[in-house]
């Protein structure tokens, strides 16, 4: 599949790959290049392939509670919030977040991956009063983020960025906006009518926005411990394994997944928890899937790894069983039948004022 | 994309300058812009001995791990450390301070056997 800015990717010099069935372009300049943009000035990134499902009715914010692990009830309208939908057993189906766009209306913008099985999963419980509508391939959307992005807002909306994260806005043209990002950096998500993407990126990258691909955003997301669907979550792990707690309300009455986690909840220790691991010697970049060693036995595999381009070292994620989740813990990862040194760090790897 | 006229090339796109008995071996300009951001570069042990078309050094983009092959048989006699401690050598220099390692030559007509600039130029379409 191609989002509509497949013809504008390649005209920016685009390399593609192919990611969750799509097409994508995974770097235009280079991967270190649009890294520090992201971090110093401002990128935009095509999120086109991302799901968008939309959920109205008077017993709409009750039946995504339901089914989602944050409390949706008390949030405002015009503002975002990042949830997860779980399996009976707790497990991540997927992480999302959700847009309260009237009190009555709900957008929810989920993984690409996901978008056929999260959607069956809300028609499977669907519930009088609510309406349900899987509407991701009418839109398109774009992650434009950095410390410049609000001079890129006002240009293109001429009027102020909001200064408050997770905050939504309604566009004329049937577009929204929010303050939302996977970065760890300043910007806002826009999500449009799949017709309006050319002019937009366009627009975007007039007002000075540098195009990045999937390589920059997966060493930004994981500089802040932002985890991956698919790598850093899974329908095995629960969100408090994934140290997701602060986005579960255990409180809530009733969601799927919750009477798993209550249970979990309840033995003092989790089975094992998703630490941020550093290289503390010189080192090949960190990769998934490579083994990882605490005083000399195997315990676990990395689930995201890269060479941080702000930190110049190693960094990855990975399961811990809860002997060794302790910030300073040593560990060893292999690299091609090679150990290297590294240990737990406090995340998010990069600290951000 | 740069193709210097006096080198050798393997089709898994190393060059080879040789000079008496021993060739330096790099990778190609065209090799470089296809790996992007070279972040990690082992160069072999001297002393390791090395068949033509074996695996004889790794570099890491930020997306992948690329095995370097010998484009000749011999032994390494020299690594280049200035690869190691700055990787992006390999990407603003590939024919020059980028070179990943000497080998003295087993059988110096295999470097007649590789491919002329004319012909590496043609495999990669320009």
């Amino acid at each position: 599949m191609r989002t509509p800015l497949y013809q504008a990717h390649l005209d920016a010099g685009a390399r593609m790959v192919e990611f969750a069935g799509w097409e994508m372009p995974v770097q235009y300049a280079g991967i270190m290049q649009e890294h520090k943009a992201v971090r110093e000035a401002c990128g935009v990134f095509d999120i086109s392939h991302m799901g968008e499902f939309f959920v109205e009715g008077p017993g709409a914010a009750a039946w995504l509670d339901s089914l989602l692990t944050n409390h949706l009830a008390p949030l405002p309208a015009g503002q975002a919030q990042y949830t997860l939908l779980l399996n009976e057993r707790g497990g991540v189906i997927d992480d999302l977040i959700a847009y309260r766009l009237a009190p009555e209306k709900f957008l929810l913008v989920v993984n690409a991956a996901k978008i056929a099985e999260d959607a069956a999963w809300f028609e499977k419980y669907r519930a009088a009063g609510v309406a349900f509508a899987d509407r991701s391939s009418e839109f398109a959307a774009l992650a434009i983020q950095g410390p410049q992005s609000p001079a890129v807002f006002e240009k293109l909306f001429h009027r102020p960025m909001p200064a408050e994260r997770n905050r939504v806005l309604e566009m004329p043209g049937g577009s929204y906006t929010a303050t939302t990002g996977y970065t760890g950096e300043n910007g806002f998500e826009w999500i449009m009518p799949a017709t309006e993407a050319t002019a937009a990126w366009k627009a975007a990258l007039e007002a000075g926005a540098v195009p990045c691909g999937l390589g920059a955003r997966d060493t930004l997301r994981l500089e802040m411990c932002y985890p991956l669907n698919g790598s850093d979550l899974s329908p095995d792990r629960t969100p408090l394994e994934a140290g997701l707690g602060f986005f579960v309300d255990l409180k809530k009455p009733a969601f799927t997944g919750r009477e798993a986690l209550l249970a979990q909840k309840q033995h003092s220790v989790l089975p094992h928890k998703l630490c941020a691991i550093r290289a503390t010697e010189k080192s090949p970049p960190l990769r998934p899937h490579y083994r990882v060693f605490a005083n000399g036995e195997p315990v676990t595999e990395t689930t995201s790894g890269a060479l941080s381009p702000t930190l110049g070292c190693g960094i990855a994620l990975a399961y811990l069983p809860p002997a060794y989740c302790d910030p300073g813990q040593e560990l060893e990862i292999e690299i091609r039948e090679r150990r290297f040194r590294a240990q737990v760090v406090k995340k998010p790897f990069l600290k951000k004022p | 994309m740069n193709v210097p006229e006096n080198f050798r090339y393997a089709t898994t796109h190393e060059w080879i300058l040789a000079e008496g008995g021993t060739g330096t071996v790099g990778i190609t300009d065209h090799a470089q812009a296809e790996l992007t951001d070279i972040v990690f570069a082992e160069p072999p042990p001297v002393g390791k001995t090395v068949k033509a078309g074996e695996v004889a050094a790794v570099v890491e983009s930020v997306k992948a791990a690329s095995d370097i092959y010998s484009p000749v048989g011999g032994e390494v006699v020299e690594r280049n450390a200035a690869i190691e401690a700055d990787p992006s050598l390999l990407n603003t220099d590939p024919f020059g301070a980028g070179w990943i390692f000497k080998i003295r030559l087993a059988n110096p007509a295999e470097v007649e056997s590789l491919k002329d600039a004319a012909a590496y130029r043609e495999q990669i379409g320009g």
